[in-house]
């Protein structure tokens, strides 16, 4: 594996970002994630060999097809992954709090 | 300053532990959750159905400016006991997320505050991940997205 390739060398390119954010949602084939974009189906493919040895995706063989899902461990050195959700819920949480207050009786 | 909203998830389990502690009496936190008016505010939706009752249902719906439905979300109640808990499931609709379980209940801390613990329990440990991945897959592309319209200001 190339040394200089990291999880953070990944993520700068926003093809490989996109990419990753179709796979967060369900595994897919090569051939479906090159379906996605308008550039040539050897780029994909080189983008997903970088996501690939990255291990921020992992690959599944299903038959004749071979899957590509995200790998949500590797995803965790970037960042700590659940963050934005604990945020999102936080932010959501906080709203609430925002809009009931206004229906405490004043004392 | 101290988070007031906890997720734990456990490595390799199809649940999630979101808990969270408001400055609100009970009563107040609870209202917010089942007065479609209050709810539409905070979550940002439109209730469409929301029966809180036993073997109840409810329905939310979000659309963007031009009227096109972009998030709608259903479930069925499945238990609740006023002040005190709501067992619902929660299903997006046309994503490829399965239903989901929640346990959500509610406690009384002091007079004027109160807790919330949310139980999540979806159907794969697999599921689960990418349940939790998506507001940081969703933060990359947004963050990309301002990135690219500050490097175009300087064009």
């Amino acid at each position: 594996m190339n040394l200089r390739r990291d999880v953070f060398q990944a993520i700068a390119d926003p093809t490989r970002r996109a990419i990753l954010l179709l796979v967060a949602t369900q595994s897919l084939t090569a051939g479906a994630i090159a379906a996605n974009f308008n550039t040539a189906r050897p780029t994909v493919s080189k983008h997903l060999q970088i996501l690939t040895e990255c291990e921020l995706l992992t690959q599944e063989q299903t038959g004749r097809e071979i899957y590509y899902h995200l790998n949500g461990q590797k995803m965790k050195e970037i960042a700590d992954f659940i963050e934005p959700f604990r945020k999102m819920w936080d932010d959501r949480f906080n709203k609430l709090e925002g809009i009931m207050k206004k229906y405490i009786p004043k004392k | 300053m101290e988070r007031k909203t906890k997720v734990h998830a456990e490595d390799g389990k199809q649940e999630i532990i979101i808990t969270r502690e408001f400055d609100l009496p009970l009563q107040l936190l609870f209202r917010a959750y089942t007065e479609p008016g209050i709810v539409e505010q905070w979550m940002g939706t439109k209730v469409l159905k929301l029966e809180n009752k036993k073997h109840g249902s409810w329905q939310f719906e979000t659309t963007d400016a031009g009227g096109k439905v972009v998030f709608r979300a259903n479930g069925t109640i499945h238990d609740f006991v006023a002040e005190h808990k709501i067992t619902r499931t929660f299903e997006m609709e046309n994503t490829p997320f399965e239903t989901q379980l929640e346990f959500l209940e509610f406690e009384a801390l002091t007079d004027d505050s109160s807790k919330l613990t949310m139980h999540i329990v979806y159907r794969s440990v697999a599921l689960r991940d990418k349940m939790l991945q998506l507001p940081f897959a969703q933060g990359i592309n947004m963050a990309h997205n301002r990135l690219q319209n500050f490097v175009q200001q300087l064009k």
